[in-house]
C-alpha cells in the first residue's frame, strides 16, 4: 500500500511541477477548520482571515506567478469529524495543511498529515503540541509554554504579587494557560489563592467574583474569552475588586474594551498577536478585514491570515512549489516584514515548528490599549 | 411469499457483499466514514432496542459511548487488550443502565427520559473533570488499533472490517434477541404494558432489561469509536450525541430491525454528501430531517412498511372485487 | 454572608429568564404534547430579528415591536402550522426530534446569515448599578427580575382570573370535553403557541444584552429550561417558574460553595432527587398521560 502511495504522490510532484512550467496552475490548499460547533467563532475567523489573504495575494499576482486556491471543510468542532475531514483533504494531496485551531483536533490529525509528508499550519496554543518531534506541524501564534512564562515574569517582577487568583474557562485553551501559568507560579513561589474554572458562554460571574473576593489575591489572572472576559471584567468592578487584572490577548482586547466600557480600565495584559497591535501593518490589515467582513477580528483572524502569508514566503524562498521540502524549508527560516509585508511582524521558525516574535504588555487606559513594554524577540 | 422471502434474503447477500468489496478501493476518508457509519449503527441499535422495542426514551446512548470510549481509550493505552476493554465497557454499561432505570422506572414511564437527560449531562462532567482518569479536556491521544488473531489493523481498511464484523456479530446478537421470548416481551410491553402486566410479565424488569442491553451496545459502539478516531476527549460525547442517536433511531424507523442502519446512514452520511454547498451543508441537512419526518413521522421504514400495507390492501381490495364480480356475474 | 446576598440577587435574576422560558415549554406541553427542543433556539432568535431590524434603519423600540411580531409569526403560528399540526398526531416523539432538527436549522442560519461573532445589543435597562442596604447591584439584574415577574403574573392573571383562560386551562386539561361544552380548543392551542413565541421574545430581549447576540445562546438556555420545567413539574405553570427561580439560585450557590467545575451538576443531581422522591415535580400533580 504505502510503495504504491508514495510512487503516486511522487508522479503527483512530477506532473504538478510539469504543469507549472506551463500553464501556472493554482495552487491548492486545504483548510479544515471549526465553523460550526463550539469553535465556530474561532474558526471562522481564521476562514475568513486565509480568504483575505489569498484574495490578495492573487490580485497581485499569486505565489511564483501562481494562483492560491483553498477548500474550506468544517470539523465541526469535533476531533473525529476534523480526522475525516482532514483525511479526505489529505486524500486530494493539498500543497499545504491549513487547521484545525482547536488542540485536540490538531492533536489527533497531525499525525495524518505527518504520514502524508504535507506541513500543517495550524491555530491550536497548547504546550505539548510541538513537543511530539512532529516534523511537519507549525504554530501562527505563540504557544502557551512561551506566552505564560513572560505574564508570570510580569506578575512577579513587576507586580510582586505573592498570591494570584486564576479565572480559567474550561476548555483546551483555558485550561492549557491554566496548567501553564500554574507551573511558573510555582517556580515563583506565587501562591494560587483561588482556582476557578468557568464555562465556555458563562453569562453569571457573581459566583465566581465573590470567590476572588474571599481569598483577597494579590492579583487576578484572568483567561476566557473576550465575550465571557468584558461580563467578569464587569462583576469585579461591581463588587470592588481593585486588585491588578492580568491576562493575555483575549482580556486586553479592542473587543473586550467595547462590551465592558469603563470596567476594562487597568487590566493589563500579554499580548502576542493583536489587532490592536502598535504596529502600521497590522493596522492596515484590520481596516481591510473590517472592509469585507464588517467586524473586528480577534487572533485568530490574524492566525489565519498569517498562515498564508507563511506559505507564500516559503515557497518564494525555496523558489518553487514543493510540498515535500516545504517543512524542511519553514524551519529555521525567518520571515522579515521588510521583506513579505504580509507576516507584519518579523517571525522566526524554530525545528519545532515553533514561532517566535515581539509580544507586547499592555495596559487599558481610559479604554486605550497603552503598551507598557515591548517584549523582544528571544532569539535576536 | 417464498419468493419474497428469497428475493429479501439475496438482497441482504448482495448488502453485505457490497458493504465488504466495495470499500476496497475506497480511500482513507471514504473508510473513516463508512467506519463511523457502522460504529453509530451499533449504537443506535442499542437505542432502537430501549425505544424501539420497549418504549422507553433514553437521552444517555451518547454518554454510554463515552464510557465504552473512555474504558478502551484507558484500558489500550495501558496496554491490555481491546477485547478486555470491551468486556469491562458492556458490564460497565449494563450496571450502571440498571442503576439509573431501576429507580427511574419505578415512578412513571417518562421519567427514564429526565434521568438519562441528567445522566448525561453528569457524565460529561466527569469526564471533563476528572483528569487523574480521563486526561480530562486535553483527552487521551495515541490510542492504539488492535490486533485481531494476531493480524494488526492499523491500517484503514483492515479497522474498517472490524467495525463491520463487530456490526455483523452484534446485529445477529439483537435480531436472535428480539425472536427470543425476551424480544416478545419487550414488544409486548410497548404495545400494551396494562396487558402485558395482566399477563404475568413483569414489567419493570423487562423494561430494564431492554435498557440495560440498549446501554451496553452504545459502550460496544464506543470502544470501537476510541480506536476509529485514536483520540478520545469529552466533547464529542456531549448531550448532542445522545440527541444524534435519537434522532437516527427515529430517522430510520424506530422499532424496525433495519431502522438504525438507515438512519445511521442518514445522520453520518447526508451531511457529508451536503458538504459541496459549503456553509449551508447543516442547514440543509435539518431541512431534509425535518421534511422527512413531516412526510413520515415513521422514518424511511415507515414508508416502506406504508408502501407494502398499502399495496396488501389494494390487492386484498382488487382480489375482493374480483370475487364480487364473479358473485354477481353469476346466476 | 454579605456575598451570599449578591449571589441570590444574581442567582434570581438569572433564573427569572430560565422561568419564563421554562413557562412557555410547559404550555406548549400542556395542551399540545410539544416536547420543542429548539426552545432555546426560540430565544436567540428574536434578537437577531430585531438586529436586523435596525440594521435597516429603524429605531430601537420600532425593532422590538417587529420583532415580536415576526416572533409571533414565525415562531408562534408558523411553528404551529408548519411543523406542529402536521406531526402531532403521530405521537411525541417525532415532533420532539423535528424540533430538534429545527434547533439545528435555526442556529446555522443565526450563524449563516448573519455571524458567528457575538454582536452586541443594546438594553432596555439602563446600565450601571444601584446600592441597595450598602449592597452593590446591576440595574440590569434588578430589571430583569422585575420584568420577568411582571410577566409571570400577567400570565398567571390571564389563566386564572379570566374567561379566556379558563378556556385554555380547560382545552389543556381535556380536550375531549372541552369541544362538548363549546371551547373552541384548536384556537386555545394556537394561543398558547403565541403566548410562548411572546415569551421567547421577551427573554430574548431581557437576555441578549447581557449574552450578547450569539448563533449559540439557545444551547445552554434550553437546557436550562427544560431542566427547570422537569424540576418544577412540567405540567404546572407555577412550577416552571419555582423550577427556573431555583436553578438560577442552586447554580450560583453551588458555583460559590461546591465547585465551579461542578456547578452544573448540582441543579442535576437535585432533578434526579426530586424525580425519586418527588416524581410529579416540585408544584406538579400526578399526571396520567404518559409520554
Amino acid at each position: 500500500m504505502k510503495p504504491v502511495f508514495l510512487a503516486s504522490a511522487l508522479l503527483a510532484t512530477v506532473l504538478t511541477g510539469a504543469a507549472i512550467a506551463q500553464s501556472g496552475a493554482p495552487i491548492k490548499l486545504a483548510n479544515v477548520a471549526e465553523l460550526s460547533g463550539g469553535g465556530a467563532t474561532v474558526g471562522t475567523n481564521w476562514k475568513n482571515g486565509i480568504d483575505l489573504a489569498i484574495e490578495e495575494i492573487n490580485s497581485k499576482g499569486g505565489v511564483l506567478g501562481r494562483k492560491l486556491e483553498v477548500t474550506h471543510a468544517d470539523s465541526q468542532s469535533n476531533p473525529g469529524v476534523a480526522r475525516a475531514q482532514v483525511q479526505k483533504a489529505l486524500d486530494a494531496e493539498p500543497y499545504v495543511l491549513l487547521g484545525p485551531g482547536y488542540s485536540g483536533s490538531v492533536k489527533v490529525t497531525a499525525p495524518l498529515a505527518a504520514e502524508a509528508g504535507i506541513a500543517q499550519i495550524m491555530g491550536g496554543e497548547a504546550a505539548e503540541l510541538t513537543t511530539t518531534g512532529n516534523k511537519f506541524l507549525f504554530r501562527t501564534s505563540f504557544g502557551q509554554q512561551s506566552s505564560m512564562p513572560k505574564v508570570a515574569k510580569y506578575i512577579n517582577d513587576e507586580l510582586k504579587a505573592k498570591s494570584v487568583a486564576i479565572v480559567w474557562v474550561n476548555n483546551d485553551f483555558g485550561k492549557g494557560g491554566r496548567d501553564s501559568i500554574s507551573k511558573e507560579f510555582a517556580k515563583y513561589n506565587i501562591k494560587v489563592a483561588a482556582d476557578l474554572s468557568t464555562e465556555a458562554g458563562q453569562a453569571d460571574f457573581a459566583a465566581d467574583v465573590s470567590k476572588i473576593k474571599a481569598a483577597a489575591p494579590d492579583a487576578v489572572f484572568v483567561y476566557v474569552n473576550e465575550e465571557e472576559s468584558a461580563r467578569i471584567l464587569k462583576e469585579l468592578k461591581r463588587q470592588g475588586i481593585t486588585v491588578p487584572l492580568v491576562g493575555e490577548t483575549t482580556l486586553v482586547g479592542q473587543k473586550v474594551v467595547e462590551l465592558a466600557g469603563d470596567a476594562a480600565n487597568g487590566a493589563r495584559g500579554h499580548v502576542g498577536l493583536t489587532t490592536d497591535a502598535p504596529v502600521e501593518l497590522i493596522k492596515a490589515f484590520r481596516d481591510k478585514f473590517v472592509k469585507k467582513y464588517n467586524y473586528v477580528p480577534d487572533h485568530n483572524g490574524l492566525k489565519g491570515w498569517l498562515a498564508i502569508y507563511m506559505i507564500k514566503a516559503t515557497t518564494e524562498k525555496m523558489g518553487k512549489v514543493d510540498s515535500k521540502g516545504f517543512a524542511d524549508a519553514l524551519h529555521g527560516f525567518t520571515i522579515t516584514a521588510a521583506k513579505e509585508p504580509g507576516i507584519l511582524m518579523d517571525a522566526t521558525f524554530d525545528a519545532n515548528g515553533d514561532i517566535d516574535r515581539q509580544g507586547f504588555l499592555v495596559e487599558i487606559v481610559e479604554g486605550k490599549q497603552v503598551v507598557k513594554q515591548v517584549l523582544p524577540k528571544l532569539g535576536n | 411469499m417464498t419468493a419474497a422471502k428469497t428475493l429479501k434474503i439475496g438482497f441482504g447477500i448482495v448488502v453485505i457483499a457490497a458493504l465488504i468489496i466495495v470499500p476496497m478501493n475506497f480511500n482513507r476518508y471514504g473508510l473513516f466514514i463508512l467506519s463511523q457509519w457502522a460504529v453509530m449503527t451499533i449504537a443506535a441499535m442499542g437505542l432502537n432496542l430501549t425505544l424501539g422495542y420497549a418504549g422507553q426514551v433514553s437521552l444517555a446512548q451518547g454518554a454510554f459511548v463515552g464510557i465504552g470510549a473512555y474504558t478502551a481509550a484507558i484500558m489500550t493505552s495501558s496496554g491490555l487488550p481491546l477485547i478486555g476493554a470491551l468486556g469491562v465497557a458492556i458490564v460497565l454499561c449494563f450496571a450502571i443502565g440498571w442503576i439509573l432505570g431501576y429507580p427511574a422506572l419505578r415512578v412513571q414511564h417518562h421519567y427514564l427520559a429526565f434521568v438519562t437527560l441528567a445522566f448525561s449531562t453528569l457524565a460529561f462532567l466527569v469526564f471533563r473533570n476528572e483528569d487523574w482518569l480521563t486526561k480530562g479536556i486535553y483527552g487521551i491521544s495515541n490510542i492504539p488499533r488492535p490486533e485481531i488473531f494476531g493480524y494488526p489493523t492499523r491500517r484503514p481498511l483492515p479497522f474498517y472490517y472490524v467495525c463491520l464484523g463487530s456490526l455483523g456479530i452484534v446485529s445477529l446478537a439483537v435480531w436472535w434477541l428480539i425472536r427470543s421470548p425476551w424480544g416478545r416481551a419487550f414488544i409486548a410491553l410497548r404495545e400494551n404494558p396494562v396487558r402485558a402486566l395482566s399477563l404475568g410479565i413483569d414489567t419493570r424488569r423487562y423494561t430494564l432489561m431492554a435498557f440495560a442491553i440498549g446501554s451496553a451496545l452504545g459502550g460496544v459502539a464506543g470502544t470501537l469509536y476510541a480506536p476509529l478516531t485514536q483520540y478520545v476527549d469529552p466533547v464529542p460525547f456531549h448531550l448532542s450525541l445522545s440527541l444524534d442517536l435519537l434522532m437516527m433511531v427515529i430517522v430510520g424507523g424506530s422499532g424496525f430491525f433495519f431502522g438504525p442502519f438507515l438512519g445511521a446512514m442518514i445522520a453520518v452520511l447526508l451531511p457529508e454528501w451536503l458538504r459541496f454547498t459549503q456553509g449551508y451543508y447543516l442547514m440543509l441537512y435539518a431541512i431534509a430531517v425535518i421534511l422527512l419526518l413531516i412526510y413520515s413521522p415513521t422514518g424511511i421504514l415507515g414508508i416502506l412498511d406504508r408502501y407494502i400495507s398499502e399495496r396488501r390492501t389494494k390487492a386484498a381490495s382488487a382480489l375482493r372485487a374480483v370475487a364480487k364480480a364473479k358473485l354477481e356475474t353469476a346466476p | 454572608m454579605s456575598n451570599l446576598l449578591d449571589l441570590l440577587i444574581a442567582g434570581l435574576a438569572t433564573g427569572a429568564i430560565y422561568a419564563i422560558v421554562a413557562v412557555g415549554f410547559t404550555l406548549l406541553w400542556q395542551t399540545s404534547q410539544t416536547i420543542n427542543f429548539a426552545q432555546g433556539e426560540f430565544v436567540m432568535l428574536p434578537a437577531f430579528l430585531m438586529l436586523a431590524v435596525m440594521h435597516a434603519g429603524a429605531p430601537f423600540w420600532l425593532a422590538i415591536l417587529i420583532g415580536i411580531a415576526l416572533s409571533l409569526l414565525l415562531l408562534g403560528l408558523g411553528f404551529k402550522m408548519l411543523l406542529v399540526d402536521p406531526m402531532l398526531r403521530h405521537g411525541v416523539l417525532p415532533l420532539a426530534i423535528a424540533t430538534m432538527a429545527l434547533a439545528i436549522g435555526i442556529k446555522e442560519a443565526a450563524k449563516q446569515f448573519w455571524s458567528a461573532e457575538a454582536s452586541p445589543f443594546p438594553s432596555i435597562i439602563p446600565g450601571g448599578d444601584v446600592t441597595i442596604f450598602g449592597r452593590v447591584v446591576a440595574l440590569q439584574s434588578i430589571g430583569v427580575l422585575v420584568l420577568a415577574i411582571l410577566a409571570v403574573l400577567g400570565l398567571t392573571t390571564l389563566l386564572n382570573r379570566t374567561s379566556i383562560g379558563h378556556q385554555m386551562q380547560a382545552a389543556a386539561q381535556n380536550p375531549t370535553v372541552a369541544r362538548i361544552i363549546g371551547v373552541p380548543v384548536e384556537r386555545m392551542i394556537l394561543l398558547t403557541f403565541l403566548i410562548n413565541a411572546f415569551l421567547v421574545a421577551l427573554a430574548s430581549l431581557l437576555i441578549t444584552p447581557i449574552y450578547l447576540a450569539k448563533f449559540s445562546n439557545g444551547e445552554v438556555l434550553g437546557q436550562a429550561a427544560f431542566i427547570a420545567a422537569i424540576v418544577g413539574g412540567f405540567n404546572q405553570v407555577r412550577g416552571a417558574i419555582a423550577g427556573g427561580l431555583l436553578i438560577g439560585v442552586v447554580d450560583n450557590l453551588s458555583a460559590a460553595y461546591v465547585s465551579t467545575q461542578y456547578r452544573a451538576a448540582v441543579p442535576l443531581v437535585l432533578l434526579i432527587a426530586i424525580i425519586l422522591f418527588r416524581p410529579q415535580g416540585m408544584l406538579g400533580r400526578p399526571e396520567e398521560r404518559t409520554v
